[in-house]
């Protein structure tokens, strides 16, 4: 057992750097190493050049298949990669369109849809969103109630979707509906489905989380006329599509090189806050606070590692992958709460955002995105599989309760 | 032993929760932060009506009361409400300020207004470096002639763009941190000098940040005797922690009651969610929470009206941070139990838990107070 990358991985790390440096220059690096809040002007056209080399080349995708256009790293390399980019700030292209569509189609979707679709989001040049929670199926997925109906040569969608992140930026949206009302088990009778949000009967309304963010909408779809070529695979098998992409391990799912910067700003903030004269790291109390999540965050990184040693020798994930986000959320939330602890009294000012840019800022400079990422944060813990849910599958799939 | 109210409480209780249940629902709650000064007028001289702007005074000093359970017992509805009128700054910190240390004339001057909410108040006694500590005062009152003059940054001072009285910390001898040597004021809002930024808190309230440069304060103007300031800010924050504490309580009962409900109706997997035993265990936690704080709560406000020593300070510390434990659990489980509505804007849920993450830091953390619980 050792835990050293080897030489041809430690060349690899420096080609990664090298090229980090010259992509994403580290003068502009520490602003986005800051909780992200709202969208800045400068940072769109900063994040687009940086997509602009990252698909120049060809490393836009790097999870994807070689013939795809992604790239044939190793697990050990996709990591290093992974922790390269957060450590460095990176803006990460969204994951609807990269890390849960794009498998579905490689895997199971037809020549033309792959044709048509893969390159645009290879490329950063569509945004997808994601239809798949529905006001009555959250948690209970599978009792989705969005239908389709074939007609001709087109299905005819009605239903409505609902936390549904980036609808209002996206150009399409992939919706699990249904297909067979009359399927014996609610999974059996859904599809896999692919909409373009401009067509008529689309209409996206803003849901606002806490704090007033807007991320999330609520879709409705009346009479939605969807081709029948925009179909993933085969009728009333999208559920196994979509499942397949939820088991399908993938690096980065715990969210480790992200709680690893946030956790040197926590650093950073516990000894720049000033409490009696001194530093809040003269505070032992607290201090032990953020060794004992560090430690956390410590054991599971190298979960993460053993996961990826064993799928870099071929095997299936073994169990302790199925901690990864579990863990993950966990740890990322109780640092966002040590980090409002930090703050102090600096952690009840909201200022409103717009104004927030051209003026100074109140206390701390991240004073403001820390509390955004803490209230946001609480979320992490509820989409995308529950933490209750998960750890249902966790006792059933690997303990066998 | 004995922990019912008197007659006179009862009375106080039945009317403020009536108050709240037919005058305050969530929507009401949500209009009243719109307003450019974060609260209901109308409201506001409802309270002054019903006499609970009087209710921390004694009736020597032109109020109805003085107890701390009676200010427990308002604060508590005013925290299942979610009220967001200013009691807690004008009242219970500028109004306490000036009963703990005025002189006869500061009292008979300003406490009427406090009284019949003609007039606001809003306590400065933080600043950048001083996290809770309320000795660490940088900001300086130097004598000249019959004035101080105030230089200095005071920081998130509740409802400071409302008040007509600001009471300020400032250090008249001494070092930065040393407790002797501080002394309060009593500074015109408009004096020269003074500026002020305001800003909403996350919780929707308003707070600011002040900036004094040389700004004069008549020596008439000082609160308390010269430099004996810290122990009577001490107190003012002691009963004003034991306010937000019951205010704590409230927010964690609606919370963990709604939470309830929500789980005995919302169904996932052909039933409701709330037959699951993971989510029913997480209940009866939040349930022991919010009664664990209740006691401690009783206990403090007892203990406060029993006389303001060492053992009331003890009280109110370990008051702070069982309720600072417990409304972070409560808070963040409400949240977890209601899944996606429960990060929206649109539901109160929420908004209870940015409320309580302020209460939660508010006069000294959970950190804060379990080592002066230690000390004392």
């Amino acid at each position: 057992m050792n835990l050293e990358l080897n030489g041809e991985d430690l060349a690899f790390q420096e080609e990664v750097r090298g090229f980090l440096d010259e992509a994403w220059p580290r003068q502009i690096r520490t602003s986005y190493l800051a909780p992200l809040s709202g969208p800045d002007k400068n940072r769109i056209s900063e994040t687009q050049v940086y997509f602009d080399a990252l698909i120049k080349k060809q490393w836009s995708v790097p999870d994807w298949p070689l013939e795809y256009g992604g790239t044939d790293w190793t697990v050990t390399q996709k990591y290093i990669w992974d922790r390269e980019t957060a450590s460095a700030g990176c803006p990460v292209m969204s994951a609807f369109g990269v890390r849960m569509l794009a498998p579905v189609l490689y895997t199971w979707a037809s020549e033309a849809l792959k044709k048509r679709h893969l390159p645009a989001i290879r490329e950063a040049s569509v945004q997808w969103c994601q239809g798949y929670s529905e006001p009555g199926a959250g948690s209970d997925l599978a009792s989705l109630q969005t239908k389709a109906v074939l007609d001709g040569d087109h299905y005819i969608v009605n239903g409505a979707k609902t936390w549904t992140s980036s609808a209002h930026n996206a150009d399409w949206i992939f919706c699990l509906v249904r297909t067979d009302p009359d399927a014996k088990r609610p999974q059996q009778g859904i599809s896999f489905l692919l909409i373009d949000m401009r067509s008529p009967g689309v209409e996206v309304h803003p849901i606002y989380l806490l704090g007033n963010q807007h991320t999330v909408n609520s879709v409705s779809l009346t009479d939605v006329k969807v081709p029948v070529e925009n179909l993933v695979g085969e009728e009333n098998k999208g559920w196994t599509y979509a499942k397949g992409l939820l088991t399908h391990e993938r690096t980065g799912i715990a969210g480790v090189a992200r709680s690893r910067v946030l956790l040197q700003q926590l650093r950073t903030l516990t000894q720049t806050t000033i409490q009696d004269g001194g530093s809040l790291s003269d505070n032992r109390s607290f201090v032990e606070k953020v060794d004992a999540v560090d430690i956390e965050l410590m054991a599971l990184e190298i979960t993460e590692l053993r996961t990826l040693a064993t799928v870099a020798k071929g095997g299936a994930p073994g169990p302790e992958s199925s901690i990864l986000k579990l863990k993950g959320t966990e740890i990322s939330q109780r640092i966002s709460d040590l980090k409002v602890e930090a703050l102090g009294y600096y952690a009840l000012p909201y200022p409103d955002q717009l104004l927030s840019d051209n003026e100074q800022k109140i206390g701390p400079d991240d004073a403001l995105t820390t509390l955004q990422a803490m209230l946001f944060g609480r979320a992490s813990t509820i989409f995308g599989g529950a933490t209750e849910i998960q750890k249902n599958i966790v006792a059933k799939a690997v303990l066998g309760l | 032993m004995d922990f019912s109210f008197t007659d006179e409480q009862d009375l106080l209780q039945e009317s403020v929760t009536r108050f709240i249940q037919n005058d305050y629902n969530f929507e009401a709650r949500q209009q009243n932060t719109v307003h450019a000064w974060g609260y209901s007028k109308e409201n506001w001289s409802t309270f002054a009506k019903l006499g609970w702007l009087g209710v921390p005074f004694s009736e020597a000093d032109g109020g109805f009361g003085g107890s701390s359970v009676d200010v427990m017992i308002l604060m508590e509805q005013f925290g299942r409400g979610l009220v967001v009128e200013p009691f807690l700054p004008s009242v219970v910190l500028a109004g306490g300020a000036l009963k703990i240390a005025g002189n006869p004339t500061q009292k008979e001057k300003l406490l009427a207004g406090i009284i019949d909410g003609s007039s606001q108040g809003a306590v400065a006694y933080s600043e950048p470096q001083s996290r809770f500590n309320l000795a660490d005062v940088a900001t300086t009152a130097v004598a000249d002639g019959d004035n101080f003059k105030l230089s200095g940054h005071k920081a998130v001072v509740l409802n400071a763009q409302n008040a007509d009285i600001l009471i300020v910390s400032a250090r008249t001898s001494g070092q930065q941190r040393d407790e002797s040597g501080i002394s309060l004021f009593i500074v015109d809002p408009k004096a020269a000098g003074l500026t002020r930024r305001d800003y909403p808190t996350v919780d929707s309230l308003r707070a600011s940040e002040l900036i004094l440069e040389n700004v004069l304060v008549a020596k008439s103007d000082m609160l308390g005797d010269l430099d004996a300031g810290f122990p009577l800010l001490e107190q003012v924050i002691d009963e004003a922690t034991l306010a937000v504490a019951a205010e704590a309580v409230g927010a964690m009962e609606v919370l963990y009651k709604d939470t309830v409900e929500y789980c005995k109706s919302r169904e996932q997997f052909g039933q409701p969610i709330g037959k699951f035993q993971v989510l029913q265990h997480r209940m009866v936690d939040m349930f022991m929470a919010h009664e664990q704080s209740k006691s401690i709560l009783y206990m403090a406000a007892i203990r406060m009206d029993e006389g303001y020593n060492a053992l009331a300070q003890k009280a109110i510390s370990a008051l702070k941070v069982q309720v600072g434990k417990s409304a972070q659990f409560v808070g963040q489980s409400a949240v977890q139990l209601h899944g996606g509505m429960g990060m929206t804007e649109e539901l109160n849920i929420g908004h209870y838990f940015k409320r309580l993450t302020v209460l939660i830091t508010l006069f000294g953390n959970t950190d804060f107070h379990l080592k002066r619980f230690g000390r004392l």
